[in-house]
């Protein structure tokens, strides 16, 4: 009898142990929620467009070094050096006037030869036409036109490309592109049946306003037959000229400084 | 190894060093914006008579005549006078760029009128107001009388430099005069310039004439007469008034039709209710036969390069456009569209056939590729037909008549132009009545 009092004694002892023990795990734990992190929004570029780290520029230069050290450089003598000649006629007074005209220019507004007027100028000498490098001319021509085929091929990619590839971010591009949409005036007698487009690649100030601007295709210009080219590429040219200072990032001169706008005019005639 | 590492590291770089690219697909379609500038009169110029009329101010008559010409282009917005900051004198000598930049202009002309005895000399410069830079400068002596075409000259010049295509202003337009009630038309030969001034007349009103074209050479017109009730094809030199018949046909000939280089003429010639296409050389006489069908084959047209024909016939039951070789081989039927085709006219251009099509009672004027794809119906009415080309191959001169009321009056013919986009459509102011109208190519090329 006692034997048995005590095994259930026992038992229960051991059952009230056993429930004080496992009740505490019954207890229902409150969420485990990460905590909260605060993020600042920046824009991508920001952060990709770092040109590189410290540590790879270094290890990129030393690989370079090397494989310039391995490579074989085949050079082309130095030309040879000529002796100055003596003027073959003794300057006129007039280009004697010239060159002093050009010197007190030069003194007077040393500051006020703006950077657009000197490629307003630069234009000039490129338009200047020598017959005698016609061939020249039809070659680049062809080389041009199967460049200016493949970048219209790459078009449509490019019009896909994402801000990291661009440089600039979508916000940023959609801004600059609503801005010159603005200011381009179509001329409305193109022929719609030819390639229409016109790269312009410019320099920009900090402030967007265009330093420098150049006609990539500037050859097409004195093409027979392309003379609507060249009415194109000035309504292009502007049209950046209208509207500067473009709308550029605060930011980052750096990376839009040298910028590259393609007109293309085929878009909008075909509709 | 190595190489993979350069390779990893370039592709990491590369992005950041790239440059910019931006595409620009849209623009604004607006006219572009133009100030033309009165031209100079020089103050020890003359006065000129035009007509009964004496011209004081002839370089402001000039400007006059050029903003119109480049405003019904539709391609341009000349700006109002009025808000010109600079004057004339110093403008033509070098305009201040920025008083033209505040009002928005981005091409500029200006000019100077000098009148010495029987010479008139006109000095015109157009700037690129935004470049800041002079892109034509020319200048034109003529006798005084000529004034209105120094003017279509000089719209000429600005227009193919800010367009990039040949203008058309300097061209003249043969067409049908039409006086009189409905059912008694009195119908004479009539040659204007294309903005509807200095219009002469080349026939009397005797006999019905319809049809007429200019060669290429823009000094003989080829029409249809009634002479004596003789339908036939006629020759006229316009500058000599001598007219002839074109060749002897046992029947009628009409819709007739230059080639390119002017040495042929092309028409249709019916006997026997069936009418087919023939060639004439002007020089030899010699007549050949072109189509030989059937059916009815008119209206016949010639490719700029002279290769091919297009002409519209009823051999597939209905009337509709085919395109065959010079020779009269290979024909194609090239429309297929409901409704009727006809009066097809090949552009200067050589990409477009310009037609007229009759759908539900309805007259169109449209253009399609040589092929009969793209088709474009460009204007609709009530009644309207016989669409030409203007010689840049960008404008179309067409006839419109209006409806006549219950009592057979209100009925009218006009002269209208509408441009390849199918907006710029605009009335041509002529003396009278007008019909069948045909363009000239550019008087001076």
């Amino acid at each position: 009898m006692t034997k048995s009092v005590f095994v259930s004694v026992f038992f229960h002892i051991t059952m009230i142990i056993l429930t004080a023990i496992s009740l505490p795990f019954m207890k229902r734990q409150p969420l485990d929620l990460p905590p909260i992190l605060s993020v600042d929004l920046i824009q991508i570029t920001d952060t990709t467009s770092i040109p590189f780290a410290a540590k790879a520029a270094k290890t990129l230069e030393k690989l370079k070094k090397k494989e310039e050290e391995k490579r074989i450089v085949s050079e082309q003598a130095p030309p040879t050096e000529k002796k100055k000649e003596k003027p073959d006629r003794i300057p006129l007074p007039e280009d004697l006037d010239k060159d002093k005209k050009k010197l007190i220019e030069k003194k007077q507004n040393p500051e006020e030869i703006k950077d657009e007027i000197r490629q307003a100028s630069e234009f000039e000498k490129k338009e200047l036409f020598d017959p005698n490098q016609i061939a020249a001319l039809i070659d680049k021509s062809k080389e041009e036109t199967v460049e200016t085929l493949k970048k219209n091929q790459k078009l449509t990619q490019s019009s896909v490309k994402t801000s990291f590839v661009s440089g600039l971010t979508l916000s940023e591009e959609d801004a600059l592109k609503a801005q010159i949409f603005g200011c381009w005036s179509l001329p409305l007698g193109l022929p719609y049946q030819e390639n229409l487009l016109v790269r312009i690649k410019l320099r920009l100030k900090p402030d967007g306003t265009v330093l420098r601007s150049e006609i990539l295709d500037h050859a097409r210009m004195n093409k027979p037959g392309q003379s609507f080219y060249k009415v194109l590429a000035e309504s292009a040219l502007r049209a950046v000229r209208i509207c500067q200072p473009l709308r550029v990032p605060p930011t980052g001169y750096e990376r839009w400084k040298d910028l590259q706008l393609n007109f293309d005019a085929n878009e909008m005639l075909k509709g | 190894m190595k190489k993979l590492i350069i390779l990893f590291i370039y592709l990491f770089i590369s992005p950041s060093n790239a440059l910019i690219e931006v595409d620009i697909t849209r623009g604004n379609l607006n006219p572009l914006p133009i100030a033309v500038s009165p031209l100079y009169n020089d103050p020890s110029s003359e006065t000129i008579k035009d007509g009964d009329q004496i011209i004081k101010n002839i370089g402001e008559e000039i400007s006059k005549i050029i903003e119109i010409n480049l405003k019904r282009s539709g391609l341009f917005n000349p700006l109002k006078k009025e808000s010109f900051v600079q004057k004339p004198d110093i403008a033509h000598i070098k305009p201040r760029f920025e008083d033209w930049k505040l009002i928005k202009a981005q091409a500029l002309v200006t000019g100077k009128t000098t009148i010495s005895g029987d010479k008139l000399r006109t000095e015109f410069r157009l700037w690129d107001v935004v470049a800041a830079k002079e892109i034509v400068a020319l200048a034109f002596s003529t006798t005084p009388d000529n004034w209105r075409r120094v003017a279509h000259i000089i719209s000429d010049k600005i227009y193919e430099r800010l367009t990039g295509e040949a203008g058309y202003f300097d061209t003249r337009i043969i067409y049908v005069s039409e006086t009189g009630p409905k059912t008694q038309r009195y119908k004479k030969l009539a040659i204007m310039d294309q903005d509807g001034e200095n219009v002469k007349y080349l026939t009397l009103g005797n006999e019905l004439v319809l049809t007429p074209r200019f060669s290429p050479t823009n000094q003989l017109v080829t029409y249809l007469s009634y002479f004596r009730n003789l339908p036939r094809v006629y020759l006229l030199d316009i500058e000599t008034g001598i007219q002839e018949a074109v060749g002897d046909f046992p029947g009628m000939t009409f819709a007739p039709r230059f080639s390119p280089d002017g040495k042929k003429i092309i028409m249709s010639f019916a006997k026997d209710g069936n009418s087919d296409i023939y060639t004439m050389d002007l020089d030899s006489r010699v007549v050949e036969k072109i189509t030989d069908h059937t059916s009815i084959d008119t209206s016949p047209s010639y490719s700029p390069d002279g290769k091919f024909i297009c002409f519209n016939s009823d051999r597939s039951g209905l009337q509709q456009i085919y395109v065959m070789r010079s020779d009269g081989s290979n024909v194609k039927r090239i429309t297929f569209g409901k409704g009727l085709y006809g009066t097809p006219v090949w552009s200067p251009r050589g990409d477009l056939i310009a037609f007229t099509k009759v759908f539900k009672g309805k007259f169109y004027i449209g253009v399609m590729r040589a092929d009969g794809s793209g088709e474009r119906l460009l204007t609709e009415n009530f009644y309207q037909e016989a669409p030409s080309w203007s010689p840049n191959g960008r404008v179309l001169i067409f006839y419109r008549e209006t409806k006549t009321d219950s009592e057979g009056k209100g009925f009218s013919a006009k002269l209208w132009s509408i441009d390849l986009t199918g907006y710029n459509e605009r009335l041509i102011e002529t003396e009278t009545d007008g019909s069948d109208p045909s363009w000239s190519s550019l008087l001076s090329k």
